[in-house]
């Protein structure tokens, strides 16, 4: 084994973020490390790389006990990363990307230009690619910055390359001369650690898989023993039977009629093909693995990203906004996944988070009403269990499901006829699950329309009255709640026609 | 000895962490009252109306400028152009109620002319600025910059280089006439900063702004016409500008293209700065900002009234910066 990685754990100021976890890879081996968001991939990672110290556990190099107190420690052992963001110059030339910081040196320290040059372009011709290596890197597509990435993990020696959902950006025709560069890199003894989440791609490049859950490695086995669907079984876990199911029974949903739909939608290469539909007072759910388009989707119905391809229609009528601010104005929120990034304004109070999109609805003359704020945030406060200490707190002070109240209040209050959702419970804890899932199904048996887009199985079966599944950007298969069940969803998400 | 050894460090962190709060706070407030106190101790002659003539008029133009540059900072921007501004009215103005550019013989309505065209001239300016940063997404440092180059250049091409003199006093009422008592451009001062702060705290668009600064991709989704937002405040700098250019030349009688504003900008963004407004965005304090604004001008009385020379006043005015912007962060870690 060139990577022996025993019994990690890891915790964040009380929190495990690692439970005994293990990995190891042989060499000339690429092994595949799959899990959802929290899994605990990264941070096993980054105590590989020396970014995080372990807190127990053994890590083995090449034989030989190791503790990487540096990232720069882990590369000097022949540990390379590949980032999903490129750590690379873009304005710098090839070649001197590829010799960044261990430039040649000629007498009197000056750069040895010539032998940057020669040992680069030697370097990516192993790899097939015939490129002007004094171009900066900037020039160059993505599928072509990541294999000089991988040149410059070879001409560092690295024993183990760790690639970051390296397809996450290319085409199919990148993807594919990726894969000819990993298998270039496996013939030259060096192993690879693929983390992704397109499943084809993992059968297609992987010798080994290793699945992560909950901090804890939950599988490790040969590609080929690991049917696809048993593998996103143990990505998911099946925790059911949390919540009782809130769904209401089918039977009349087809004839309510349709609120928002769209029809082979497509933006850039995360989302290609995609169909849905939510009908007037129904949870439509929006499935799939990690990576498979689901936010993205949501984005472009929402005139955040441009609409590339295929159509959406409100209410009938086609729409293609190019602003939030547009499809706001047809009654249309969303409530963002990452609250922190695109949710929150943290030193803002709850009044004003809350009341950020009615803003325009609560002026008088273009001042704010305080007094309609007020009683608005107060009612909804109320109704929806917020626990603060006051409007005026800063939202930032709140617990996760606080904010996520307020935030979900936010777009409540402007009275909207279509919510999309995305990841309504994620980082909240089990009580205030079970508790904005019923909010929801309250909510929608008044009218509203709903679509949520959710990784876990369990919100899904408890919820939704259809499940739309998606799967590498496009959508494959559309469960009506009669239809959903655990199987039925996850051999959808694994793509496999049953 | 070991037991009050381990158990100390958190009770001082604590009590240092709020410290740095009522600093970032009260900082400010209590840097100016120190101010006073020193002066009246160490300042001959500090406690009479001319001193505090002198310190009003001479604070009210950086008040303004600064109260439009909170504002852009809010958003997280930074205007650079507002000196150059200054001098595109202040060269504007004069040209109109002399006469040169407009064929009306009507002085009353010259003299409201050369009010509103200049200001309304580098509004478009502002509104420039806002154009570069919001259409073609260019840092607000570079996108200002343009003009703060540009601009007076365009200054001294319209006045040839000449200083233009003149004597008006109908015009010159902004920077040498009294309302009850009180200097015009004081009053202007005390109206603009109370304006503004209403803005922030009651309207909609004040509202707005804090939050393309706080967070601008959570002010897009929820529908902030963060683009508008942000044109909105380069406007508002450059009609603030353009204000405060008027009254300079109007004090000075004089507008001289080369110096006009000169320097304004880092008067304004330190004013900003030591008011306790993070230079990040997402907070606007105007009361803050003029407080700022009177402790520079305050530390300049000062260093002049007791024989140190000006330029050694910047280098205190700069320490004054570093102090200001060190407690921000200690406050923001806590």
């Amino acid at each position: 084994m060139l990577l022996t990685m025993q019994d990690i754990s890891k915790a964040f100021s009380g929190v495990s973020a690692l439970r005994s976890a293990s990995l190891s890879i042989a060499e000339g081996e690429v092994m595949a490390l799959v899990g959802q968001n929290g899994a605990g991939k990264s941070t096993l990672i980054k105590i590989l790389t020396g970014v995080y110290q372990r807190d127990t556990g053994l890590i083995k190099f090449q034989d030989e006990d190791v503790v990487f107190a540096t990232p720069s420690a882990s590369q000097a052992k022949g540990i390379a990363t590949i980032y999903q963001e490129i750590n690379l110059a873009p304005q710098r030339s090839v070649a001197e990307n590829i010799y960044l910081s261990r430039e040649p040196r000629k007498f009197f320290g000056l750069l040895d230009r010539r032998a940057m040059r020669e040992g680069a372009a030697a370097v990516l011709k192993t790899f097939n690619l015939d490129i002007d290596v004094d171009m900066p890197v900037a020039h160059f597509n993505a599928a072509t910055r990541q294999m000089i990435a991988i040149a410059r993990a070879v001409t560092q020696k690295a024993k183990l390359v760790i690639m970051d959902e390296p397809t996450s950006s290319l085409d199919e025709r990148e993807v594919g001369i990726l894969f000819d560069t990993i298998r270039t890199l496996k013939k030259n003894g060096v192993s690879v650690l693929f983390i992704g989440h397109r499943l084809d791609e993992l059968y297609e490049i992987c010798d080994r898989v290793t699945i992560m859950r909950d901090g804890q490695t939950v599988a490790q086995s040969a590609m080929q023993d690991m049917p696809k669907m048993e593998l996103v079984r143990h990505m998911l876990g099946k925790e059911l039977a949390a919540f009782e199911a809130i769904a209401r029974d089918a039977g009349n949903d087809d004839s309510r009629p349709i609120r928002l739909s769209a029809e082979a939608v497509g933006s850039g290469v995360r989302v290609r093909d995609v169909s849905l539909t939510v009908r007037e007072g129904e949870i439509s759910g929006l499935a799939g693995l990690l990576g498979s388009g689901r936010t993205e989707t949501a984005r472009i119905v929402f005139g955040v990203d441009k609409l590339d391809k295929g159509k959406i229609r409100v209410d009938g009528k086609e729409r293609s906004y190019s602003e939030p601010a547009d499809a706001i104005a047809d009654g249309i929120g969303l409530v963002s996944e990452d609250r922190k990034i695109d949710g929150i304004v943290p030193d803002m109070s709850i009044r004003e988070n809350m009341t950020l999109a009615l803003l325009p609805k609560l002026k008088k003359a273009g001042i704010v009403d305080r007094a309609r704020q007020q009683e608005i945030v107060t009612r909804y406060i109320k109704a929806l269990g917020v626990k603060c200490a006051s409007p005026d707190q800063p939202i930032k002070e709140l617990s996760g499901g606080n904010q996520q109240k307020v935030l979900l209040a936010r777009w409540l209050c402007t009275d909207p006829r279509i919510l999309i959702i995305d990841e309504p419970t994620r980082g909240i804890d089990i009580g205030a699950k079970a508790e904005i899932l019923k909010l929801l199904r309250s909510l929608a048996d008044e009218g509203l329309s709903v679509l949520m887009i959710s990784s876990e199985l369990e919100e899904l079966l408890a919820a939704a009255d259809r499940v739309t599944v998606l799967s590498d950007g496009r959508s494959v298969a559309v469960l009506k709640r009669n239809e959903l069940s655990e199987t039925a969803l996850l051999s959808a998400m694994a793509h496999q026609v049953n | 000895m070991t037991t009050i050894e381990t158990s100390s460090p958190p009770a001082v962190r604590s009590s240092r962490v709020n410290a740095a709060k009522l600093l970032s706070r009260y900082g400010t407030f209590a840097a100016f009252i120190a101010l006073l106190i020193f002066n009246l101790i160490v300042t001959p002659n500090f406690v009479s109306w001319q001193t505090l003539n002198v310190n009003l008029t001479q604070v009210a133009t950086i008040v303004i400028v600064a109260v439009g540059m909170t504002l852009v900072i809010a958003t997280g921007g930074i205007d650079l152009s507002v000196g150059s501004l200054m001098a595109i009215a202040g060269a504007a103005a004069p040209m109109i109620f002399m006469g040169q550019l407009l064929p009306i013989e009507n002085m009353g309505i010259l003299i409201i002319l050369s009010f509103i065209l200049p200001i309304l001239l580098v509004m478009a300016f502002g509104w420039f600025n806002g154009f570069l940063v919001t259409r073609f997404s260019i840092q607000p440092i570079v996108a200002t910059l343009v003009l703060f180059i540009a601009g007076r250049g365009l200054a001294q091409v319209a006045t040839n280089g000449n200083l233009q003199v003149f004597k008006n006093p109908d015009f010159q009422f902004i920077a040498m006439g009294r309302i009850a008592g009180i200097p015009a451009q004081v009053v202007v001062m005390i109206i603009v900063a109370i304006l503004a702060h209403c803005l922030i705290r009651y309207t909609v668009i004040g509202r707005q702004i804090i939050a393309v600064g706080g967070n601008e991709k959570a002010a897009r989704l929820t529908g902030i016409p963060v683009r508008r937002v942000k044109t909105f405040v380069y406007v508002i700098s450059g009609a603030l500008a353009g204000l405060a250019g008027l009254i300079v030349v109007a004090r000075n009688s004089a507008s001289d293209a080369n110096l006009v504003g000169l320097g304004m900008e880092l008067d304004a963004i330190a004013a900003v700065a030591v008011g306790g407004s993070l230079l990040t965005g997402g907070r606007a304090n105007i009361l803050g900002t003029v407080l700022g604004a009177f402790v520079i001008q305050l530390v300049r009385y000062t260093l002049l009234a007791n024989g140190v020379p000006d330029a050694a006043a910047l280098i205190v005015k700069a320490g004054l910066i570093i102090v200001a912007v060190f407690i921000q962060q200690r406050a923001d870690k806590a």
